[in-house]
């Protein structure tokens, strides 16, 4: 592997933690609320961080459609946030996709729907049946 | 401060190996999907950040703490990553404690050498009594966040 050495410092030894604490401190301390951050927390989150690209990566895979072809895809990712209820929050960020052909399609069909509320709403009992 | 947005970003090299290390040996990472983690992760970061700092209000401290970061992450439900959290923790105290005891010994064979005067004597022994307790502080962390 080719980024093998990022993870290990100078002196040859593994460290604790692979991702760099200087980023992490940035992206936590670009949350407004937030005034200081002691040193055991950012190696804390840092941690944390990596178990969770270590949980999100296996989960998508072993529940994903790629398990024959050995692959990883962003629509595994994206139904593991659709349907995990604790990766819940991933869902604005990791949206499935759709053709856009099939978005067109769903938006005809929406507009139909609205027109047809509009023009008959006093027939509105009629509508739940079509 | 960030100012760039690409300053939110984590490291594609360091995120991919991290990917690799943890799925089955010749998994293929789609480009798309090892960006999609990317960012999840700093989202990951935000949603823990902003979950710590409520546990850090409601103990009315404005500095996160190592605490704060474990109750975060049950409340987030990844329970799952409070064992490992926890002995990382560890690690890092004991690497810490390892790193100050080597510099007090430097210090203390540095002061053998130069101390001649009485009021230098006296200072370091304040010093000595400050880190004893710096220490015993940190005993009762550990204690705290065992329990």
């Amino acid at each position: 592997m080719a980024d093998g050495v990022a993870g290990k410092d100078k002196c040859g030894e593994p460290r604790l933690v692979s991702l760099p604490l200087s980023r992490i401190r940035v992206i936590m301390k670009s949350s407004p609320e937030v005034s200081s951050i002691n040193q055991e927390a950012l190696v804390l989150t840092a941690k944390a961080t990596e178990l969770f690209v270590q949980y999100l990566a296996t989960y998508s895979y072993r529940h994903g459609s790629g398990r024959e072809k050995k692959a990883l895809t962003y629509s595994d990712l994206s139904n593991t946030a659709e349907e995990s209820e604790t990766f819940q929050f991933l869902a604005d960020i990791l949206p499935k996709k759709i053709l856009a052909s099939k978005y067109l399609k769903m938006l005809k069909e929406k507009r139909g729907e609205e027109e047809e509320n509009d023009d008959d709403d006093d027939e509105s009992d009629d509508e739940a049946e079509s | 401060m960030a100012e760039r947005p690409e300053d939110l970003n984590l490291p594609n090299a360091v995120i991919t190996r991290i990917i690799k290390e943890a799925l089955p040996e010749g998994v293929n990472i789609s480009k798309e999907a090892r960006s999609a983690i990317s960012r999840a992760a700093s989202v990951f970061v935000l949603y823990a950040t902003s979950c710590a700092n409520n546990f850090a209000m409601k103990g009315k401290r404005k500095t996160l703490n190592a605490s704060d970061v474990l109750s975060a992450m049950e409340e987030m439900e990844f329970q799952r990553f409070v064992t490992p959290l926890k002995e990382a923790l560890e690690a890092y105290r004991r690497e810490q404690k390892g790193k100050k005891e080597a510099s007090e010994q430097k210090k203390k064979d540095k002061d053998k050498k130069t101390d001649s005067e009485e009021q230098d004597k006296s200072r370091d022994e304040d010093n000595d009594e400050d880190e004893e307790r710096l220490e015993e502080e940190e005993q009762n962390e550990e204690e705290d966040v065992d329990n």
